[in-house]
């Protein structure tokens, strides 16, 4: 073997380790939609946010227009504040309201973002007033099981 | 009471001899690896030298790797189908085989097969050109064998190792999508676009890179170490030969646990 035909060799071994790490990146991995877009942040205050994590998608419409940047604590209000990051290109009116929301039965949770219909946009680290906490499983279940209850005993009561 | 001493001291004596020798052995392991990195000048300088190894470590391990990638990955989306397809996500086929291809078996399968086929031939090679005495030969003649001959296959080694293991998962995805897409009938666009949605560049991709690294550094170590200490003589080359292909497997199974905890854990905890 003499040395320029390993040169080829290892050239072409490179050049598909380096084609392997790129579509690795690229096709299975998401640098493609992986923007250094600017973005502005927002706060929102949620009295609970279930199991919203950080880098959680921020949708508006189905679209994601931003990511969940910070999951935090406020002790005087003793609820939970997420800071979001949202993409310059959309901009939101000021009463926007901020709903955590599940995509599909047991998938992960997301916000959804819905617009209001104020003329003023929002500004960089501008807080949402107008929000809906996350759906717990539990809470909804006793509810409906409350309801069965007092249903069965108002129709006892009625005959 | 001399009688009782006499009698419980070898057991005790041997135990200390086994504690201290590995305890030197890692020592000189290490400043052997030292030495290695201080006089890596001639393996940079003089590419070609490395270049030589990178064809026999990187190269010649294609055929394995690529093949072995494709089975484990037709493999995980045959087993993987039949699992997710009772709860009804057989679309998350893509998520699955990617990202225990590219965090977990890519690296790790890769280390072993690399520790199996290039680490040993390393470790023979020094431990004959040792037991041939080319080693001595070459320090007569002022040639500093670790710069001269151990150098080279570190690096060869080490910058071969991250592009094996990106191959074996490439090929891995591959072979989970011709079974999933093409053999089962799993919808093309979601097999790609929910992969894409899960898997992160930074925190699965870029640690899987660093892992294969990691291993690639442990492995050329052990095998360069391994051939540069063995005794020589043919017992003493076959049996360190043997104790690379041993230690570097548990070594990268022991690395592996302690990145994954580090890696998956503590930054983004679910």
């Amino acid at each position: 073997m003499n040395r320029s035909s390993i040169d080829l060799w290892v050239g072409i071994f490179v050049a598909i380790g380096l084609v392997a790490l790129l579509f690795l990146a690229m096709k299975v991995g998401n640098l493609a939609s992986f923007s250094t877009a600017q973005t502005y942040r927002i706060q929102a205050k949620f009295a609970n946010i279930g199991g919203l994590k950080v880098r959680a998608p921020i949708k508006s419409a189905g679209v994601v227009v931003g990511r969940v940047a910070e999951v935090g604590f406020d002790n005087e209000s003793y609820e939970a504040i997420v800071t979001m990051n949202i993409d310059s290109r959309y901009q939101f009116p000021r009463d926007t309201a901020a709903k955590i929301l599940t995509s599909g039965l047991l998938g992960e949770q997301y916000i959804g973002l819905e617009a209001g219909g104020d003329g003023m946009m929002l500004k960089n680290s501008d807080r949402l007033r107008l929000t809906q906490s996350a759906v717990v499983l539990e809470n909804l279940i006793s509810q409906f099981l409350f309801n069965k209850a007092q249903e069965s005993k108002d129709n006892k009561d009625a005959k | 009471m001399k009688p009782y001493a006499e009698r419980f001291a070898p057991p005790f004596r041997q135990l200390g001899q086994l504690v201290t020798s590995r305890v030197r052995r890692l020592g000189y392991a290490a400043r052997f690896f030292a030495y290695m990195l201080v006089h890596s000048g001639t393996a940079l300088r003089r590419f070609h030298l490395t270049i030589r190894e990178i064809y026999f470590a990187g190269v010649l391990s294609l055929i394995i790797i690529l093949v072995s990638g494709l089975f484990v990955g037709m493999v995980l989306g045959l087993q993987g189908y039949e699992t997710l397809q009772r709860y009804w996500a057989s679309e998350s086929l893509g998520v699955l085989v990617a990202l225990s291809l590219v965090r977990e078996l890519g690296p790790v399968i890769a280390g072993l097969l690399f520790a199996s086929r290039a680490g040993s031939a390393i470790t023979a090679e020094i431990g004959l050109m040792k037991a041939t005495e080319q080693i001595s030969a070459m320090e007569m003649m002022a040639v500093d064998p670790v710069a001269r001959v151990v150098a080279p296959r570190f690096w060869g080694g080490v910058i071969s190792m991250p592009l094996l293991a990106a191959l074996f998962s490439g090929m891995g995805i591959f072979g989970g999508y011709l079974v999933g897409v093409q053999l089962i009938g799993v919808d093309e666009g979601a097999f790609w676009s929910q992969m894409q949605a899960a898997v992160d560049v930074r925190s699965d991709i870029q640690n899987g890179v660093i892992k294969s690294f990691v291993f690639g550094v442990a492995v050329s170590w052990i095998a360069v170490f391994e051939g540069f200490d063995a005794p020589p003589t043919a017992e003493g080359v076959s049996r360190a030969t043997t104790r690379t292909v041993v230690t570097s497997s548990l070594a990268i199974l022991a690395l592996d646990f302690v990145l994954t905890a580090l890696m998956f854990t503590g930054g983004n905890a679910s």
